[in-house]
């Protein structure tokens, strides 16, 4: 049987001023820019009918660049293959890298945008553990304002995220103090590896200092709780520790504090608990290789 | 809600009006009768719909045909030339690669795509790359040989997609 996707009407923007325009008149209007969540949805029911944005076309939205104070910039239309082998990405946060590369399979990483993965607000979000530590800056853009949220503050609970009738996700930003110096790595924990959502995921980023001191760690959690996480305790007590597996593990058993994992039918509470604290250790240790650290004892 | 859209399938270029909720899958299938593209889940988990666009891979089960306006489709159809297999093609048959036969178009599509790169390719990226299909016959063990042959072992440069986006 034929599937026609109730999309009573269809609008498509070329420029993000255009598309705001008609975010002003329309704010019931759906976004959809590859479509891999929307069209699911209605696939399944869960969106019965819509008005469709496609900002598909939006030029200025799509590319990768490094701005001149040292700024990541990722356009909200950048596709999970985009940011796979993008030189700035691979040059400067090849975390977020690994993090794209582990998401679905290829022809929905050829399709599947960043923006589109944040704004649909799910904590299994695999680029979302790495933008929070690396405390990314979501540029908003609406008619009337533009206005810059920091992506923790962005996810409001499972599926709502905190953008305002009218408004638009254009851009992602890493400013320079938050990943210069850092090395990182992405663990996705599932069954599958391919085509499956994380049963959990971690992504940790360290600075060391005289290759045996924890400068600063972050910890940002998918799947820990109803929205991605960090792990404040465990990054306070990271911080200036000389590295040993003894504050590794500590760290690992701290981070579980933040979580506040559920039981699904792909993991109980429990288990997510025990990756939580496993995996924490597992991606630091992975990352302090990575930043030039000496063998941990 | 109609919109009259023109795109290229397999180099012959197609006009048609579609409803706006039509995915490229429904267009191509039932509308065009290129049916080689197969709906398997209809939510771009096994591939099976897989086309490429404009040489890349995608799910056309959920990628709506209003989006493949100006642009070039190849699917399954187009892949031989000249009534002859293509080169990825031969290797799928030469391995035993194929069963059932449902997810091959989809196979052969991504293979394809992966040999207009001028690349070696591993096993393990060979692996990656063809995640994005599943099979429930074989147990992927030719299909990844014959990617491997067809990758790695032949002649390459034997696909339609270079042409037809020109």
């Amino acid at each position: 049987m034929a599937i026609i996707y109730n999309i009573k009407n269809y609008f498509e923007a070329e420029t993000i001023k255009e598309a705001a325009g008609l975010l002003a008149e329309k704010p019931n209007l759906t976004i959809v820019a590859g479509g891999t969540d929307v069209l699911v949805k209605m696939h399944g029911g869960r969106i019965e009918e819509a008005d469709i944005l496609s900002i598909r076309k939006i030029k200025s939205l799509e590319g990768i660049k490094m701005l001149q104070d040292g700024t990541i910039s990722i356009g909200a239309l950048g596709t999970f293959s985009d940011i796979a082998v993008d030189v700035v990405v691979g040059g400067n946060i090849p975390i977020l890298a690994e993090a794209a590369t582990s998401m679905g399979g290829p022809q929905i990483r050829n399709i599947a945008t960043i923006g589109g993965n944040i704004c649909n607000g799910v904590t299994s979000a695999d680029s979302a553990s790495t933008l929070f530590a690396f405390n990314a800056v979501l540029k908003l853009q609406s008619s009337q304002n533009e206005r810059l949220v920091p992506i923790q503050e962005f996810y409001l609970g499972p599926g709502k995220v905190a953008l305002k009738p009218g408004e638009m996700l254009t851009e992602i930003l890493i400013s320079p103090e938050n990943y210069t110096g850092f090395s990182g790595h992405y663990i996705k924990y599932s069954l599958r590896n391919a085509m499956d959502i994380a049963t959990l995921g971690v992504a940790v980023v360290c600075k060391l200092k005289d290759k045996n001191v924890f400068e600063d760690v972050r910890i940002g959690l998918g799947v820990a709780g109803p929205t991605p996480i960090r792990c404040q305790e465990a990054e306070d007590f990271a911080k200036g520790k000389v590295i040993s597996l003894e504050t590794i593990a500590e760290i690992g058993k701290t981070a579980v504090k933040a979580a506040k994992a559920r039981t699904s039918w792909r993991a109980s509470k429990e288990y997510r608990e025990h990756l939580v604290q496993e995996l924490t250790q597992r991606a630091l240790k992975v990352a302090v290789a990575k930043a030039g650290g000496g063998e941990i004892a | 809600m109609l919109r009259k859209i023109s795109f290229k399938v397999n180099g012959r270029l197609e006009t048609i009006e579609i409803n706006v909720g039509e995915t490229l899958l429904e267009v191509l299938r039932n509308r065009l009768g290129y049916t080689g593209a197969k709906k398997g889940c209809g939510v771009g988990e096994c591939g099976a719909c897989t086309v490429l666009i404009d040489g890349t891979p995608i799910d056309s089960c959920i990628f709506l045909a209003v989006w493949a306006d100006g642009k070039s489709v190849l699917t399954i159809e187009g892949v031989s030339e000249k009534g002859e297999l293509s080169g990825v093609q031969k290797a799928f048959v030469d391995e035993g690669a194929i069963q059932c036969g449902f997810c091959t178009p989809g196979l052969v599509l991504t293979t394809t795509a992966l040999a207009a790169k001028d690349k070696q390719y591993t096993k393990e990226e060979i692996k990656r790359e063809l995640s994005g299909h599943l099979c429930r016959c074989t147990g992927y063990q030719n299909i990844t040989k014959a990617a491997d042959k067809a990758l790695n072992h032949s002649k390459k440069g034997t696909c339609n997609c270079h042409k037809q986006t020109e």
